[in-house]
């Protein structure tokens, strides 16, 4: 009889060998996948450069050309890595570091020779799929990621495991998805319980290149804003109770004070209001309105509150002219909680405030000086002007304009109220404030949005950039600082509507019964709304778990006042209690088996592991046998027994003859250490 | 039943000093009705084997040695013409005997080859338009030098394929070559051997093979092992269904010789390096140098 033989055979994977065909092609696909994100943010050189690499690396792989050689390559290295320091002059920052890294990944394509090559590309891929978040963290740009990951480790398995046959395509997806489905309950549980650290971990060199959007510190009179265009998202509200109306929703934003006549600015930055408080607490009245707001980062620091906020949020600094300003730039989904009381009465402001809202340069915009000279001479208190100007803004032809004629004069405010009388809230409201101020009526700009669109699948209200407004704020001595907004009082039929958006309006209606279209629009309408519910809620519970909210969920399932040692450890310990979970199903599954025969056997060989003698799945019957025998000597007779009971049983023709014999044995079978 | 196989392999060993495990391997190969490949050096016995083989069972035998002039005429036989009857006479070639050995079968060009092969897959051969029947039992022992020497045709895949098994003889032990170094001419002996059986009984122990019971649990295990092979990394092509087939046979016959009725998965763990390792090519993840390390992974299949 042939002794078993126990050949541990070595098999090593050959690093050096060439990778197969199929894992080449799906690593270049996956490449591809991987830069694609990158390419639209990089400088279009660059974006042409990679490609080309890469076109040209599967050119190469299809006809077998050989790959450059190493001068080559090292003058093509030089000079990209060359250029891209021309373009940035730094390679610090993201887009530089990306730009640098999406080179470096597409020029190891061209060294790529062996398997242990084709790895690091792959390993290199998951790096950059993670820099792509730095980016974007869209619902959209989760997805696609998660589709590349896919991708890289199909092509990570094929280089592992080389079948001999391509058409192994089916089996190599199952197995990645296998794998990815058995890494989701650790990606939950590592997304839930990693401690969150309060602040960002790192300052991300901040980045000039990169835009800012929303609002600007700088009103530019005869600019045209782009804002009103972008349908993109600002922030979403969530109230706690009814909304209040629409012609309360002022969100607040920056305000302007100071002028050169054209343009309007937030105060200097060296001033000493700056750093003040209001003076006083204003004195609220009427009903409390409490809501959360999702700011998107716009990479400025204000953060955006209905007028008047109070309980506002720790990381969030209330100015002396009230607006809100984060202590950090608002570069990731910022959540916060306020309340606000639409009726309220503000006090004194600071001295210098009540100067600064009074500056105006005297030489510029005659007219309007003029103007408001003439009312203050026919004896008009404050609160008169206030009305005389809206008064005249209703009366005289102004209209309001998305496309407004460009104010070309030195001054334009005289040159809009009596020469173009076209323009948008910007417009009339730098030329209220200018009034106001022409007339010693202290007066401000303020910036930020107006109104929002209620979300019905959510819920909530949602502000988009073409929200954006500007109003003015008077200072009136029974009153202190009142709203006025000089364009709520254009009348509507003097409002112009963008011509393109009609025509486009219409053809669709023409080619559209009014049903359908009707259809068509709530549909539209429906999946808009849906749409912006889920991000909403991505914002919410993805992009927002923070400390807070990790704090808040442990509390709800009665974990108080973890530290993050301890967070840790709950990590492990979920990982930990995973594995044993996967590990016992798989165990369980294994051993699971109705067969009595079989049953009994696994029972016979789990009460020989007690005591130390292992059954491999490897092991036949005579085989294991033998193995406890040699251990056993004091049971070789029960041993050898039962094993000629199962071997009778399983393997010779007449079965199920000594079944209840068999099991007894086993269940009589006590073995014990000598 | 066991009591003939005994006493045969009794006999061979009395012959050839400390070789019991291949002699009984290539007895088991003729049980299973199938050929076998013998992979060796000069010198080592492959002949006096084979000879022994087939006179302790009663058979007629014969060897031919392959040389690269050997055409497939020299093998099966022809026709030749005899002036005193006028007419074509079939002279049978070396073929139509019981045992053949095909000594050293690569050197031989591959025409001349799948002559041979050809007659050992149909037990039987067709020359001038009429086909002869082998005799039975028929049991062909081809050997073939390692395959690095100069001037062979090393058999084709498709054609080891048709050998039940494959296995080395080795050098004998120590003590083993010292008796045959002191002892008698091993040839002459081969002179003085009485058959330990007939062929007829020969013809009963093959047909008793296939009433050996091989249960379901063991067809799964099989069936596991070729899956396994064809998605394993380690081979660059599976094993076929003739291998899984041929597995079987052995297995069975296995059994018999150890005087079972029925297989266990032991048989086919122990005669997987001689029955699949010369139908498998392992592939560059696995640096295996003989045929039980080539078929280590297939041992460590789990038996269901």
């Amino acid at each position: 009889m042939i002794a078993q033989q126990q050949v541990k055979s070595e098999r090593f994977r050959d690093e050096q060998s060439q990778p197969p065909f199929n894992g080449i092609i799906w690593l270049l696909a996956a490449m591809l996948l991987v830069i694609i994100p990158h390419l639209f943010r990089l400088p279009i050189w660059i974006s042409v450069s990679c490609l080309t690499v890469l076109g040209w690396r599967v050119l190469a792989e299809y006809h077998h050309w050989p790959l450059p050689s190493a001068l080559i390559k090292l003058a093509i290295t030089l000079g990209l890595v060359a250029a891209t320091y021309l373009q940035f002059f730094t390679f610090n920052g993201l887009l530089p570091g990306s730009a640098l890294l999406t080179i470096m990944l597409c020029l190891k394509l061209l060294e790529m020779r062996c398997i242990r090559d084709a790895m690091i590309m792959v390993f290199l891929g998951y790096f950059l799929v993670t820099a792509s978040f730095l980016f974007d963290q869209s619902i959209l740009s989760g997805l696609y990621l998660f589709a590349v990951v896919f991708a890289l480790t199909t092509a990570l398995i094929i280089l592992n495991h080389p079948l001999a046959s391509s058409n192994n395509q089916r089996h190599y997806l199952s197995l990645t998805s296998s794998l990815l489905l058995q890494a989701i309950p650790l990606m939950l549980v590592l997304f839930v319980l990693f401690p969150r650290i309060s602040g960002p971990l790192w300052t991300l060199p901040s980045d000039q290149t990169s835009a800012k959007t929303g609002l600007s510190d700088t009103l530019r009179l005869g600019e045209i804003t782009q804002l009103a265009e972008s349908q993109e998202v600002a922030f979403r509200v969530k109230f706690n109770q009814a909304p209040p109306p629409a012609n309360q929703l002022y969100w607040r934003g920056p305000v302007l004070w100071h002028t050169d006549g054209r343009n309007w600015q937030d105060i200097s930055p060296q001033s000493p209001l700056r750093k003040l408080p209001p003076k006083q607490q204003p004195q609220f009245s009427g009903d409390a309105v409490n809501y959360t707001v999702t700011l998107q980062p716009h990479k400025q620091s204000w953060v955006f509150a209905l007028d008047l906020p109070t309980n506002i949020p720790n990381n969030v600094s209330q100015q002396f002219d009230y607006q809100l300003i984060a202590k950090d730039q608002v570069d990731d989904v910022m959540r916060y909680s306020v309340t606000s009381y639409p009726q309220y009465t503000t006090g004194e402001p600071w001295p210098l405030a009540h100067s600064a809202a009074l500056q105006l340069p005297p030489q510029h915009n005659p007219k309007t000086q003029a103007l408001a000279q003439q009312w203050i001479q026919h004896g008009l208190t404050p609160r008169q002007i206030v009305d005389q100007a809206l008064e005249f803004f209703h009366q005289q032809p102004f209209y309001y304009s998305r496309t407004p004629p460009a104010l070309t004069s030195n001054d334009p405010v005289d040159e809009f109220l009596f020469t173009t009388q076209r323009g948008f809230c910007e417009h009339y409201a730098a030329s209220f404030v200018t009034l106001m101020r022409a007339a010693s009526i202290p007066a401000r700009i303020v910036t930020g949005y107006q109104g929002g669109e209620l979300n019905p699948m959510g819920n909530y209200l949602i502000v988009r950039q073409s929200n954006a407004h500007a109003w003015a704020e008077v200072w009136l001595a029974s009153q202190g600082w009142v709203r006025v907004d000089p364009t709520a009082v254009i009348p509507n039929e003097r409002i112009e509507t963008r011509l393109d958006t009609q025509r486009f309006q219409t053809t669709l209606g023409d080619a559209l019964t009014a049903q359908q279209s009707d259809w068509i629009t709530q549909r539209i309408y429906w999946l808009r709304s849906s749409w912006d519910a889920a991000n909403h809620q991505w914002n919410q519970w993805i992009l927002g778990y923070d400390a807070n909210k990790q704090r808040q969920f442990l509390h709800n399932l009665g974990l108080d006042n973890l530290s993050a040692k301890q967070l840790l450890f709950m990590l492990l310990l979920a990982i930990a209690s995973i594995v044993t979970v996967v590990m016992s199903y798989l165990l369980y599954d294994s051993t699971r088996s109705k067969d009595p025969i079989i049953a009994g056997y696994q029972h016979f060989c789990k009460k020989l592991a007690r005591v130390g003698i292992k059954h491999l799945p490897s092991h036949g019957p005579h085989t294991f046998c033998e193995l406890a025998c040699k251990q056993l000597p004091h049971h070789e007779q029960q041993i050898t027994t039962i094993t000629q009971c199962y071997i009778a049983l399983r393997y010779r023709p007449d079965q199920s003859r000594h079944l209840q014999e068999f099991l007894q044995l086993v269940d009589q079978f006590k073995p014990h250490k000598k | 039943m066991v009591e003939p196989i005994q006493k045969t392999l009794k006999q061979i060993n009395h012959v050839i000093y400390g070789k019991p495990q291949q002699i009984k391997l290539a007895f088991c190969c003729l049980l299973a009705r199938g050929h076998l490949l013998i992979e060796d050096v000069p010198g080592v016995g492959k002949t006096v084997l084979s000879h022994v083989l087939a006179s302790s069972l009663g058979l007629n035998f014969n060897r031919v040695q392959f040389t690269s002039d050997l055409l497939p005429a020299d093998i099966l036989g022809s026709a030749i013409y005899e002036p005193a009857s006028g007419s074509f006479r079939f002279h049978a070639g070396p073929i139509f005997n019981q045992v053949i050995l095909a000594d050293e079968i690569n050197r031989a060009t591959p025409k001349t080859q799948s002559a041979l092969l050809e007659a050992m897959e149909e037990q039987q051969v067709s020359i001038e338009g009429k086909t002869r029947a082998l005799p039975k039992p028929f049991f062909v022992i081809a050997t073939q030098n390692p395959g690095n020497q100069i001037g062979t045709f090393p058999l084709p895949e498709s054609q080891l394929d048709r050998f039940l098994m494959c296995m080395e003889l080795g050098y004998p032990d120590a003590k083993a070559e010292r008796r045959i170094l002191a002892g008698e001419n091993r040839r002459q002996l081969l002179g003085t051997l009485e058959p330990a059986i007939d062929s007829d009984t020969l013809l009963q122990l093959q047909q008793a093979v296939d009433q050996i019971h091989m249960s379901d649990a063991l067809l799964d295990y099989v069936q596991a092992i070729l899956s396994f092979s064809r998605s394993s990394p380690y081979y660059q092509i599976g094993l076929s269904p003739r291998a899984g087939l041929a597995l079987v046979h052995a297995a069975r016959a296995w059994a018999l010789i150890h005087d079972r009725d029925h297989v266990l998965p032991e048989d086919i763990q122990q005669l997987l390096p001689y029955v699949a390792a010369h139908r498998l090519h392992s592939s560059s993840k696995m640096s295996a140098s003989n045929r039980i390390e080539i078929v280590a992974p297939l041992t460590e299949v789990t038996i269901p």
